[in-house]
């Protein structure tokens, strides 16, 4: 069509609109209206009523977790995990600094990228959610019953953790492959030996049945490639656990182009049962290494570090049958096994099209030995014979790809800014949705596993420029919300995300809410330094150690006013929050304190350091708005010179003495 | 035609109860035993901040509510206008009560076996006159909680803060609902059969005399 007549029939068409909407009190303008309306009350969740499902999103360079409503895109709570969080004291108080320590020492910030719930039987479970820090290597687990962050695992022998944190059909392992290869096991050499010094590993952490307590059970010594995204088998292909690479030209400068240069690269299948039987033959080579295991003790509500020294690790050339690379077009990012588990679907973010290997195909070409090469030890499959089915998109850059429960596909493609729906089995493109802008993974509830929810896909975008007010060079992160419920998608919400949502895995309200924490037992609390009444409140001397054993409860602390401090001593505040109703924490902030508040939960214990640097009398207060006497909670501590002799003294009311 | 004078009787003219008035109060006396198992009484506190509610139950044995702090929170509450913990302990009734409930529980067994109308006369009359002791004491313990109140209580609002005996009561921001529970609506319903069987045994004891 000639662009001047389409231009003036697109000139029509809005006049036609505009005069129609003039005359709206006729009905003319009522579809339009209807339209609206219906995409509003589809994401409208009344005041006081609930959604209909949890949304996880990574905080990204936050290094925290972000958890919303859906369908209204509202913010509930941040979940600290990798950052420290001076709101809750996260990361600051005595019991969680031991969370984020690791072989490089204490480490307060964390870019957190892949947020993955546990499974059972392929379905999730809502126990566990897991979460994945690409800096420093390190995979955190998440308790879905207390919404905290309870332990924090490093990954040794690693770069980049980006390929990180899948999980297995029952949650056996979460596993984790390098996005930068390193010499491993490290050491000082030119960076241009890098085909020569430089190697990946893909990490299998044990995830402990019932405890969910994590370990590192394996890793597989591979190839110095860009490990990028990966995915674990399910149904007939569970066992096995697929991971993308890019590099494969093992470039170390100007990536961008020399990562860019072959046609395909290789997506690594990973049989892992296979691993598992090597390892109990003993064929694993035993390396020293130093990685922190830290675990949060949801009775003592304190944090312990655990430092592991060895590790099992497989070399490909010596295990066969382990590992197979599949050559697939052309720097793939997502790597995702479809609902049924016989598809392994590969986004190559540098081509059109969706590449899609068929396990079953898979498993004759290794039994037929349809090899085309090896490298150090991994046989290379003929793609010809792996590649069931090629998605002629029509859009540029797929980069992952999540599945509803009808048979459809979804896929993200960054380049063309859009949503493509695709058929499993013809790999015809059905649908298409432009997004806002740049999107990076998307989510469909119950992502990657064998039973999603298709009721939604949610975009995670990178840019989001002139969708919302500007609040100056650096904008809001954002995600939108899509009804896949029909057959032509429907864009229903934009909505602010904290950090940037790398990805996002959403389920159903009904299986988390009923099982949500209201309050911790007071008498669970094993916590060393717990008073579970005011009359236990105290204050302890040890060397230039002060102890304060204190309690909150409406609306005073046990005990509000301390003498007998001095400058140099170190004073350990001790609260627990002796209230068991729900919603009722309460807060503790004492001036000049260099660390944080502390934020206490019913029926838990935590402890602030503070170190008195001149002598006067100091006011410490409730943070959080508890009750009507709030204003009122609220005491002091004095502090007397270095060497003066003002006796230790306490109280509440009426004031006790040290003996 | 029923039997109106037992012979083997040491009183000839004493009344032996029917078989179905000794099956309903049999089942009297069951359902006492087993409202030992439910509270007797509850007081439902209603306020913005607790749209989940509070209900605090009152066992012939304790004070407390489905979950162990329910109490601590109750107090929490009322410590704000001064009003006095509750402290079960220091409740000397609920030590008695139990064991006054057996004893209603044994004279009614009793009255079960022995089939006597003056037993079951003397049923009733102890288990009315209990009752209304019992519903005194409780508004007793009400009024003391709702009135004597610490003078130095940082809300100073209302001059009584008592619950209702039975009903609904605004009491600043909560509403107060005080209501017999399964164990109370036991004893109730007990007492109404119990003065049931009573008609019915006098009506059909009126009737045989006339026929003798």
């Amino acid at each position: 069509m000639n662009a001047k007549i389409k231009k003036l029939l697109v000139a029509g068409l809005a006049t036609a609109l505009v005069s129609a909407c003039g005359e709206s009190k006729k009905g003319d303008s009522k579809q339009e209206t209807a339209l609206n309306t219906d995409a509003a009350s589809k994401v409208y969740v009344a005041p006081g009523k609930h959604d209909e499902f949890y949304l996880f999103t990574s905080g990204g360079f936050s290094g925290q977790v972000g958890v919303y409503g859906l369908p209204s895109g509202r913010l509930f709570r941040e979940i600290p995990v990798f950052s420290q969080d001076p709101e809750t004291g996260y990361g600051y108080n005595e019991e969680t600094k031991p969370m984020l320590q690791t072989s490089y020492g204490f480490v307060p910030w964390g870019d957190a990228h892949h947020p993955k719930l546990s499974q059972t039987d392929g379905k999730h479970d809502g126990r566990w959610l897991f979460i994945n820090e690409n800096n420093t290597p390190r995979i955190a687990r998440i308790d879905l019953t207390t919404f905290e962050t309870v332990e924090i695992i490093e990954i040794p022998n690693a770069g980049g953790n980006h390929s990180s944190p899948y999980v297995t059909q029952n949650t056996e392992y979460v596993f984790a492959g390098t996005r930068f290869s390193v010499p491993i096991p490290q050491k000082d050499v030119p960076i241009d030996s890098y085909k020569e010094n430089f190697k990946g590993t893909l990490s299998f952490i044990k995830v402990e049945k019932e405890s969910g307590d994590m370990s590192l059970a394996f890793q597989i010594l591979v190839p110095g490639y860009d490990y990028d995204l990966a995915t674990g088998g399910k149904g007939p292909s569970h066992g096995w656990a697929f991971f993308s690479t890019y590099n494969t030209e093992q470039g170390y400068t100007l990536k961008e182009k020399t990562a860019s240069q072959n046609d395909k690269d290789y997506v690594a299948a990973v049989n892992w049962k296979k691993a598992e039987e090597y390892i109990a033959q003993g064929k694993y080579q035993e390396w020293d290494v130093e990685y922190y295991n830290n675990e949060y003790d949801e009775e003592k509500h304190m944090a312990t570090s655990k430092v592991e020294k060895k590790v099992k690790v497989l070399i490909p050339a010596e295990c066969p049958g382990l590992i197979y690379y599949l050559p697939t077009p052309k720097s793939p990012h997502g790597i995702d096994v479809d609902p049924s588990g016989k598809y392994i679907v590969a986004s190559g973010k540098l081509s059109a099209d969706v590449t899609v290997h068929s396990f079953e195909k898979i498993q004759e070409a290794i039994e037929n030995g349809d090899i085309i090469g090896e490298v150090d030890g991994i046989p290379v499959l003929n793609p010809e014979k792996t590649v069931v089915g090629v998605v002629k998109s029509g859009g540029l850059g797929p980069l992952h790809t999540e599945f509803d429960d009808k048979g459809y596909a979804y896929t993200s493609f960054f380049i063309s800014s859009e949503i493509v729906k695709w058929k499993l089995g013809t790999w015809e493109v059905v649908d298409r949705i432009p997004t806002y802008y740049s999107i990076g993974h998307l989510c469909v509830p119950g992502g990657g596993s064998m039973h999603p929810w298709g009721k939604y896909v949610i975009a995670l975008n990178k840019i989001t420029k002139d969708r919302y007010l500007p609040t100056g060079p650096e904008l809001t992160q954002s995600a939108q919300l899509i009804d896949i419920s029909g057959e032509k998608m429907e864009l229903l919400l934009d909505f602010p995300t904290v950090g940037e949502p790398h990805y996002a895995q959403a389920i159903p309200a009904e299986i988390l809410a009923p099982r949500s924490k209201k309050v911790f037992k007071l008498e669970d609390n094993k916590h060393p330094y717990a008073v579970k009444s005011e009359a236990e409140a105290r204050v302890e001397r040890k060397g230039n150690e002060v102890h304060v054993y204190m309690t909150t409860i409406r609306s005073h602390f046990s005990p509000d006013f301390i003498e007998g401090v001095k400058v140099g001593d170190v004073v350990y505040f001790h609260v627990t929050n002796l209230e068991q109703d729900w919603d009722i924490p309460h807060g503790f902030a004492v001036m000049g304190a260099n660390n944080a508040e502390l934020l206490i939960m019913p029926g838990q214990t935590e402890t602030l350091r503070w170190e008195p640097k001149k002598a006067g009398v100091y006011p410490f207060y409730c943070s959080d708005f508890c009750s009507a006497l709030h204003q009122e909670m609220q005491g002091y501590i004095r502090v007397s010179e270095k060497g003066s002799n003002v006796p230790l003294k306490w109280g509440l009311g009426e004031s006790k003495e040290e003996k | 035609m029923m039997t109106t004078v037992s012979s083997t009787s040491a009183s000839t003219r004493q009344h032996r109860l029917s078989l179905p008035v000794r099956i309903a109060l049999a089942a009297v006396v069951v359902a006492m035993i087993i409202s030992f198992r439910y509270p007797m009484w509850s007081i439902y506190l209603d306020a913005p901040q607790y749209p989940e509610g509070i209900k605090m139950e009152i066992w012939y044995d304790n004070v407390g509510g489905d979950d162990p702090s329910v109490l601590q929170n109750v107090n929490l509450l009322n410590h704000y206008i001064g009003m006095k913990p509750i402290e079960p302990d220091a409740i000397p009734e609920l030590r008695w009560m139990p064991y006054i409930v057996w004893g209603l529980i044994i004279v009614g067994a009793v009255c079960v076996i022995s089939g006597s109308f003056r037993l079951l006369v003397t049923w009733a009359v102890l288990f009315t006159l209990l009752a209304a002791v019992g519903l005194y004491d409780f508004y007793l313990w009400e009024y003391d909680y709702g009135h004597n109140l610490d003078p130095e209580a940082p809300i100073k609002a209302l001059d009584s803060y008592q619950p209702p005996l039975i009903g609904s009561k605004q009491l600043l921001n909560i509403t107060a609902t005080s209501l017999p529970d399964i164990g109370g609506v036991i004893l109730i319903a007990g007492l109404t059969v119990i003065y049931l069987c009573i008609i019915w045994e006098w009506i059909n004891r009126k009737k045989s005399y006339g026929v003798a």
